[in-house]
């Protein structure tokens, strides 16, 4: 049910971006959502089509590029990919990390016209 | 064309965060998110939790829920400053939310400030709400599969609170399976078994939360400084 908050927030940022750029109609969304983002992609594609309809993004497609989890070791000073319900070190097998990326839930870029 | 944007969409959640922490800051106020499922436990260990921590810190609490004040009451009836949140069927809470309750509360006169979140262990996870920390609520008759289903809240979580845990011998709980799932989504977690209606391990888990709150309380910056500083997330296992 937080995709609703989310996806006016989307909204938001998508209208008074592409008004920036002078563009009058979105065409798509380039999205990058971290491991952790406990969001579900086809509800946020599904919400944002109905709270879309009658702006300039109506019927603009939602693209969600996936970052993964990874971190670097405190103790030895690896980093890399992190399995999230198994956090350890691949160097060391330490518990120690500092995470690097997987939070990420931002907009990167529009396509418009 | 392509327009590069680059904007955090949850922006507007985390800069009111940021706000609402500053104010807290300024008054040395620390704020205690409090997540678990409806029927967790947690108005319960709240009531238990204050009892101890009343002598040393003036206490204050938000009661969120979907509708009602019934949890309200409850903590009211302990003469502590109680203000209900109903999110009219919202599945978490908001900073903004948090934020429209603060003049609600003497803050000057006020060391922390429970908020015990809406009853859901998926949604409030995904929103900070001005915290210095956070407790997870598990009761034993939940099932000991809860963190492998729902990860995210346990990986961001500070403790986690075992509850019910008097009822471990009529339940297939595996409370070792449940702190070693905990602990790989987040190996710095401190994890409580407790009682909160019978009281064991309430003891323990109050000693860990006063010194939370004194380590937050000392390291909260003036509000100035806080608004120029610009807002990160925490790392799950800082």
């Amino acid at each position: 049910m937080h995709e609703m908050a989310i996806t006016e927030s989307l909204l938001r940022i998508t209208l008074a971006e592409a008004a920036k750029a002078g563009a009058t109609r979105v065409t798509a969304l380039h999205i990058k959502m971290g491991a952790y983002a406990d969001i579900v992609p086809t509800i946020l594609r599904e919400y944002f089509a109905i709270a879309a309809r009658g702006t300039a993004a109506e019927g603009a497609r939602v693209e969600i590029g996936r970052i993964p989890v990874t971190m670097r070791c405190r103790t030895c000073g690896w980093q890399g990919p992190v399995d999230k319900l198994h956090i350890r070190c691949g160097g060391c097998a330490g518990t120690d990390l500092q995470l690097l990326t997987g939070r990420e839930f931002y907009l990167e870029s529009l396509e418009a016209e | 064309m392509e327009i590069t944007v680059m904007h955090q969409i949850m922006e507007w959640n985390e800069d009111v965060s940021a706000a609402v922490k500053a104010t807290l800051d300024a008054h040395k106020t620390c704020l205690i998110n409090v997540m678990g499922s409806p029927g967790a436990g947690k108005t319960t260990l709240l009531t238990a939790l204050i009892a101890t921590l009343r002598p040393r810190y003036r206490i204050g609490v938000i009661e969120g829920d979907i509708a009602g004040q019934i949890d309200a009451e409850k903590i009211a009836d302990l003469g502590i400053p109680v203000v209900q949140l109903d999110t009219d069927g919202a599945c978490h809470i908001e900073a903004e939310s948090v934020r429209h309750m603060l003049p609600h509360f003497d803050l000057e006169n006020l060391d922390i400030l429970f908020v015990e979140n809406i009853g859901n262990l998926v949604c409030p996870a995904e929103f900070n709400i001005g915290e210095s920390f956070r407790i997870a609520v598990l009761s034993v008759p939940e099932g000991d599969d809860k963190v492998q289903k729902y990860p995210l809240m346990f990986s961001t979580c500070d403790g986690l609170v075992l509850n019910k845990y008097d009822m471990l011998p009529y339940f297939d709980f595996e409370d070792t399976r449940v702190e070693a799932d905990a602990l790989g989504v987040n190996p710095s977690v401190a994890v409580f078994r407790v009682s909160a209606r019978g009281g064991a391990g309430v003891a323990e888990l109050a000693a860990w939360v006063a010194a939370k709150t004194d380590a937050a309380l000392a390291a909260a910056t003036p509000a100035q400084k806080a608004e120029n500083t610009p807002t990160k997330e925490e790392p799950p296992c800082a």
